[in-house]
């Protein structure tokens, strides 16, 4: 036998205990599995959501005239800000990540929970403009542009719950010191949902709130 | 060692958990490829960009510039919208430093959905022509 025996189980073999998914051995791919599947779901994502903006532009197309409408309720202002506020968390998510990486964990946490606090903050907004409209006269019934509007922009708030959800799941594991920068893919499939969350409400601020009605 | 031994072509050998996250720490994908990732400077200014965009956005809104007719603010509205959409997604999440194919993957939903929906609201005749 060869004079350099290197025992198989120290080159090839992950420690049991790491599971995380930076750490997993290359795939046959090169590219990681976690990562290859959360493009492959926000690519889908587009579709969902290409399906409720559609249904939108369909929906106000046949309002009836004399019926209650954008122009009656939508408040350019108001949601200028709260559209501003979930595009900066996009920058406070690429911050956590980034502070993650270089194995900066506090000032990861404190990016995390900016994150979360002005998603919270758009949340917050969004129950604010819902209430207003329904006050306005606008229920989820009241007519097919109601329908289509609330319908749209409540799955966006929903997936942003599910983001907040998210970075708090990713907040708690840090405390318990279960985050590193072995593991920051975790937190990078967290940030590239919220960044499609994102996307998602600078198509609906557009499309939506800035077209000429 | 023999001679026979030491003309043996090298074996690649796989990393071990310490090597992935030296890698990963130093930016790269955990697989020996380094992509240059943006500094913290660089995502400040992306964000600077993104909120100077979203302010012409908001621009448009105001009276004034309705002069300009329907067609060309939502031109306007439309160039600002995909600019912004393209930082975020190249920038932010770092399609352009990653892998060829998430960025395949990621377009295909997007032309599958704009091909779908732009054909079924020219079919409802949405576009007032």
């Amino acid at each position: 036998m060869s004079d350099v025996a290197v025992p198989e189980d120290a080159v090839t073999t992950p420690a049991p205990a790491d599971h995380g998914a930076a750490a997993h051995p290359p795939t046959t791919t090169g590219m990681s599995h976690n990562k290859v599947a959360m493009w492959l779901f926000l690519g889908s994502e587009c579709l969902l959501f290409g399906a409720l903006i559609a249904t939108y532009m369909f929906a106000k197309s046949r309002l009836p005239a004399g019926e209650i409408g954008p122009n009656d309720v939508f408040d350019i202002p108001f949601t200028s800000v709260s559209s501003f506020v979930l595009l900066m968390s996009s920058l406070t998510m690429v911050l956590a990540l980034s502070a993650l990486t270089r194995g900066e964990e506090r000032t990861f946490r404190v990016w995390i929970v900016a994150t979360a606090l002005l998603g919270g903050t758009f949340i917050a907004g969004q129950v604010y403009e819902f209430t207003v409209f329904y006050n306005l006269g606008l229920g989820y019934t009241t007519n097919i542009f109601g329908s289509a509007f609330y319908t749209l922009t409540g799955f966006h708030g929903a997936h942003v719950t599910i983001g907040i959800v998210m970075l708090m799941s990713a907040l708690v594991a840090s405390l318990r010191g279960r985050l590193s920068p072995r593991n920051a893919e975790t937190v990078e499939l967290i940030g590239l949902y919220w960044h499609f969350v994102d996307i998602v409400w600078i198509l609906i601020f557009t499309i939506i709130y800035l077209f000429p009605q | 060692m023999t001679q026979a031994q030491s003309a043996q072509p090298e074996v690649p050998v796989e990393a071990t958990p310490d090597d992935v996250a030296a890698d990963v720490a130093a930016g790269g994908d955990g697989h020996g490829e380094h992509h240059e990732h943006p500094s913290d400077r660089q995502y400040v200014k992306i964000a600077l960009i993104l909120g100077g965009l979203t302010a012409l956005e908001v621009f448009t809104y105001f009276e004034s510039v309705h002069n300009l007719g329907d067609a060309a603010i939502y031109v306007i509205l439309i160039v600002l919208m995909v600019l912004k959409f393209i930082y975020v997604v190249a920038w932010f999440m770092h399609l352009k430093f990653d892998s060829v194919l998430f960025k395949r993957v990621f377009v295909a939903g997007i032309v599958l959905a704009l091909g779908v929906y732009l054909v079924m609201l020219t079919a409802f005749r949405i576009w007032g022509v």
